[in-house]
């Protein structure tokens, strides 16, 4: 939605227009119309919405908060208080370092300082090529295999500094 | 995968115990005609180690050698091992093989003919099996979680329909406090007493609530129940909406575990299929429905009055309790809030009658109990136990002791409001009371194993940046406390501290717990406390002789002031 | 609602039942200090300087969330409840950047009333010295995020009685802070009426008017009261 655009929707005109015709608000409108567009739905939308585009920028919040008649201010404050939500895009892969405790007691910050010695990057940062993002996370409920991570969606147990080094290679290169 | 026939007849819907009594029988006659039965665990662990290209391969050498008929290949539930992931059962015989890759697949089905594969064989002898008591994870994984006739055949379902149609609300709930079952997300509350709470509050409109939002760090029960038995926990839901007149649910379950959400959407799905969830169920008025509700990444939603604010689509903030969720909860209805694993235990209640479970136990803490053992213990995994057994027992005896040449030190459980026990309490019985007696908790079951390469002091630390980082920031002393908690605690393993550091670190601890809003900041302190009780000399260690005995904030013997050597 | 008798500070009272202990405690000339707590706005319970000792409850209690019940014994002195009490105000002024002598609310700053009322002349708790940039984007007012304590009264009123909710707190924990719509700045939001009320309730000086200088800035919240009255009245 543009700045210029005509106030807030009255109730006779219920759906927002979206911010471009890219299929993928089709699907955040989905979850919307699921939900019939209530205010409560804002979670579920927000996760479709990352789910399908990578992060949440302005445009989609706006967009989101009008539809559910939700305030802005709410939106972004809710965007920002729950951990999986970013607000930037990630870059080609995303590597997640579980800092749970039993990932803490094997070993999860080895991991970590392998990968700042690999790749140059901290928690929530990516490379200056855009390769490889770093988040942690605490606990994905794989501690029965700590130290974990999830790379590219899969989870990977039982690392050790070699592994995650060759990993991060690898998601360098390619 | 086959479904019984006469389902279809009837539009799939199951309304009474004989409809059950027809499924469990096709089940059985089914499994007859079956020669063996190989279950591959489809849980998180086993799926992180490639259990699925087991399970392609194991269909695909059965169906090249034609075996279809009499040999089924399925996906099953976790066995409890995780760590010796992918694991396989050959039932009947019930050999356990574990690391296994998709290349055994010609291995195992031979020993269909020729006997066990011995260089994959768990010694299901081992104290980890023999000394476990199954009643949350019964038939460990040998249902396949994603079909509802599995867990039919094994009783599933005639706990709802006998609440629904033999039971009134009030003998239902009565049965759940005869069994005296404590909930299972931390605290212990009476369940039936809770149910009562909700049942009496007079509204139009009230809501059950399954709390999976298992956030506490190494906790992974919830999770693998959810993946396991979905079916079941939404059976326990169902009973509960009818024995205190809701028509709704939810489950908050976290984003963090994508398998066990779609496993609940699939069971949903599968139950409204069947009747078993959805309106008039077993023909009676009583109608329930279920939806999924997903977490974010926020610890503090695991508290019930945040969870409630996440599910109304808000920041998940904590409210000052009273009123209590039962009185007014979701959008300011009578609301019940209860664990996955609470829920779990109530169709077999119903099933088995209030005085079967209470036999369970000890006297004030009912039942069974399932723990994630984790850290550092020779065997991790998920293990249940009645309450009452003792720590040794888990660890030791079931878990096997800590790996070769080390030391235990100590055992942390309830999570980031929980404590360390050590070495002189492992013969302390497991139950709500004693555990808080020793400065711990029970949480929802994690069990982190320490030993003496753990230190305690950085054990604190992490936990104290585990509640500053998830700190809602509502509240002054949990938002701003935990901060100047950490920083002394960090100021301790750099060496930095004084012990007039460590009297204010022991200031704020006392003022935390005691001025906090909710239960993150008043339990927040605990493993400060816990340790001080336990390991002051760590922390004097630290402070007077800047040493780390465990050689975590520096070399064992090097001084931790000195900047750790970089490569 | 019923009416119950209980007792504060051993001083025998009576009261409504749907009234907190905060109420009946100030209807009767008992002070009990509060920080988020303002009349005619929801209640919070963030600020934790209104706990009070209920007989029989181990836990300390919020007096502004809680309401009276017969046979009520409250205290709403004691020395741990001082200690307590001056810890939070530490708290406050170490998770800031307070300098007062530069403040336009110097002198009309509900901190620093709770501050001399508690007798803290120092603190303790080392100063966290955090990064926080001064809005003055709006034309007629300013906010200086140095010297908000999150008390959310803005957040509250924007919401409750404008109608606006151009205010929200994002992010969580040490690093929760005010935002104005889509965390733009707050001349440029689309939702803000400048109607001031969040000015007007914000207890120190983070919100002011532009052009009150040190110790100039009075703030006026008793229309809030009035304005619940005439909006009662009229439903
Ligand atoms: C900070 C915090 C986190 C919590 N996390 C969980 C959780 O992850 N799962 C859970 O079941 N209960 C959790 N609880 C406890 C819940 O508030 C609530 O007591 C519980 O879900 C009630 O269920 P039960 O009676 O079956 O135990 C948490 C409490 C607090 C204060
Ligand atoms: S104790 Fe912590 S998590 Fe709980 S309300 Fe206060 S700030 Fe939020
Ligand atoms: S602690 Fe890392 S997966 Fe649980
Ligand atoms: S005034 Fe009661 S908590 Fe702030």
């Amino acid at each position: 939605m543009n700045s210029a655009a005509p106030s807030l929707p009255s109730s006779s005109q219920n759906v927002v227009a979206a911010p471009s015709d890219d299929k993928r608000w089709r699907i955040v409108g989905a979850t919307m119309r699921r939900y019939g567009f209530a205010p409560s739905a804002l979670i579920e939308t927000l996760h479709t919405v990352q789910n399908s585009f990578g992060y949440l920028d302005t445009q989609s919040l706006r967009f989101v908060a009008r539809s559910l008649k939700v305030p802005l201010s709410k939106a972004y404050g809710v965007a920002t208080f729950y951990g999986i939500f970013r607000l930037k895009p990630h870059g080609e892969h995303t590597c997640v370092i579980c800092t749970g405790t039993a990932c803490h007691i094997k070993g999860a910050a080895k991991l970590l300082a392998t990968i700042d010695r690999c790749a140059n990057i901290r928690d929530a940062e990516t490379t200056k090529d855009n390769k490889l993002s770093l988040v942690t996370a605490r606990c994905f409920g794989a501690c029965g295999i700590a130290p974990a991570a999830i790379v590219d969606g899969q989870v990977i147990g039982n690392l050790s500094p070699e592994t995650m080094e060759e990993l991060v290679r690898r998601c360098l290169k390619s | 995968m086959q479904t019984p026939q006469h389902l279809d007849a009837k539009n799939g819907r199951i309304v009474n115990l004989d409809d059950l009594k027809t499924i469990a029988e096709q089940e059985a006659l089914l499994k007859s005609q079956l020669k063996h039965r190989i279950f591959v665990c489809m849980g998180t662990a086993c799926q992180s180690c490639q259990s699925a290209d087991v399970l392609d391969s194991l269909t695909r050498e059965v169906s090249t050698r034609g075996g279809q008929a009499e040999c089924l290949v399925t996906p099953g539930g976790c066995q409890g091992n995780c760590a010796e992931a992918p694991l396989v059962v050959v039932e009947p015989g019930g050999q356990l093989y574990r690391g296994v890759a998709p290349g055994d697949a010609a291995s195992v089905i031979d020993s269909l003919k020729t006997g066990p594969v011995k260089r994959l064989l768990c010694d299901t002898t081992a104290p980890f099996f023999t000394e476990q008591t199954r009643l949350v994870t019964e038939y460990r994984g040998l249902v396949n979680p994603e079909r509802i006739e599995d867990y039919i055949a094994v009783g599933g379902y005639i706990g709802l329909l006998t609440a629904v149609t033999e039971l009134t609300p009030d003998e239902v709930i009565q049965q759940v406090t005869r069994s005296g079952l404590r909930g299972r997300g931390g605290a212990g509350y009476p369940t039936g007493l809770k149910w009562s709470t909700v049942a009496k509050a007079v509204s139009e409109q009230k809501y059950v609530i399954c709390n999976a939002d298992e956030g506490d760090p190494g906790a992974f029960m919830n999770r693998s129940v959810l993946e396991d038995y979905p079916f079941r926990v939404l059976e326990g839901m169902a009973i509960a909406g009818y024995a205190l007149g809701a028509t709704q649910g939810y489950v908050y379950v976290r984003a963090e575990y994508p398998l066990a959400v779609k496993r609940i959407e699939k069971a949903i799905a599968g139950a409204q299929r069947h009747g078993l969830l959805g309106n008039n169920i077993a023909n009676t008025q009583f109608s329930f429905h279920v939806e999924v509700r997903l977490g974010a990444g926020a610890f503090v939603c695991g508290e019930e009055t945040a969870l409630i604010s996440s599910i109304e689509g808000g920041r998940g903030l904590p409210c000052p309790r009273p009123p209590y969720p039962a009185e007014s909860g979701l959008w300011g209805h009578p609301t019940l809030i209860n664990n996955v694993e609470t829920y779990t235990n109530i169709a077999p209640i119903i099933r088995n009658g209030g005085d079967w479970f209470a036999k369970i136990g000890t006297e004030k803490s009912k039942g069974t109990k399932t723990f994630a053992l984790s850290g550092r213990v020779k065997n991790t995994g998920l293990v249940e136990v009645p309450l009452g057994t003792t720590l040794r027992k888990i660890i030791f005896d079931i878990g096997g002791g800590v790996p070769e040449g080390h030391k235990f030190k100590a055992v942390q459980t309830g999570g980031p409001a929980g404590g360390c026990i050590p070495a002189e309490h492992l013969d302390a019985p497991i139950d709500y009371e004693s555990l808080q007696s020793l400065g711990s908790f029970m949480g929802s079951g994690g069990m982190i194993v320490m030993d003496d390469t753990s230190c305690m002091v950085d054990v604190a630390k992490f936990f104290m940046d585990f509640c500053a980082t998830e700190s809602c920031g509502k509240c002054i002393p949990c938002r701003v406390g935990t901060v100047h908690m950490r920083d002394i605690l960090n100021k301790i393993t750099t060496g930095e501290a004084s012990l007039e550091d460590l009297a204010q670190l022991e200031e704020l601890c006392d003022m935390v717990k005691y001025t906090s809003l909710c239960g993150l900041g008043q339990g927040a302190p605990n493993p400060v406390l816990s340790t001080l009780r336990y390991f002051k000399d760590e922390y004097m260690a630290h402070i007077i002789d800047h040493l780390c005995p465990a050689g975590v904030c520096a070399g064992k013997g090097q001084d931790i002031r000195r900047p750790a050597c970089v490569l | 609602m019923r009416v119950v008798t209980l007792s504060i500070n051993g001083q025998h009272l009576s009261g409504r039942n749907d009234e907190s202990v905060l109420q009946v405690a100030r209807a009767h000339n008992i002070d009990i200090p509060t920080l988020c707590q303002l009349d005619g706005l929801s209640t919070w319970g963030g600020c934790r300087l209104c706990l009070v000792h209920v007989e029989g409850n181990n836990k300390l209690v919020p007096a502004c969330v809680t309401n009276v019940f017969e046979g009520m014994v409250v205290q709403t002195e004691s020395e741990r409840l001082a200690r307590y009490r001056r810890m939070i105000i530490e708290m406050l002024f170490s998770e800031g950047n307070h300098i007062c002598s530069v403040c336009v609310s110097n002198g009309n700053c509900e901190l620093q009333d709770a501050a001399q009322s508690q007798g803290i002349d120092h603190i303790s708790l080392p100063y966290l010295y955090p990064e926080r940039t001064v809005d003055a984007s709006h034309d007629r007012f300013t906010f200086d995020p140095n010297r908000c304590v999150l008390c959310t009264r803005c957040v509250r009123v924007c919401d409750e009685v404008e109608g606006a909710h151009t205010w929200d707190v994002a992010g969580r924990g040490i690093k929760a802070h005010l935002i104005t719509d889509l965390n733009q700045p707050w001349g440029e939001s689309s939702s803000c009426t400048s109607c001031g009320k969040c000015v007007q309730v914000c207890p120190t000086g983070a919100l002011f008017e532009k052009g009150k200088g040190a110790g100039e800035m009075v703030k006026k919240n008793e229309f809030l009261v009035y304005l619940e009255e005439m909006r009662q009245k009229r439903s």
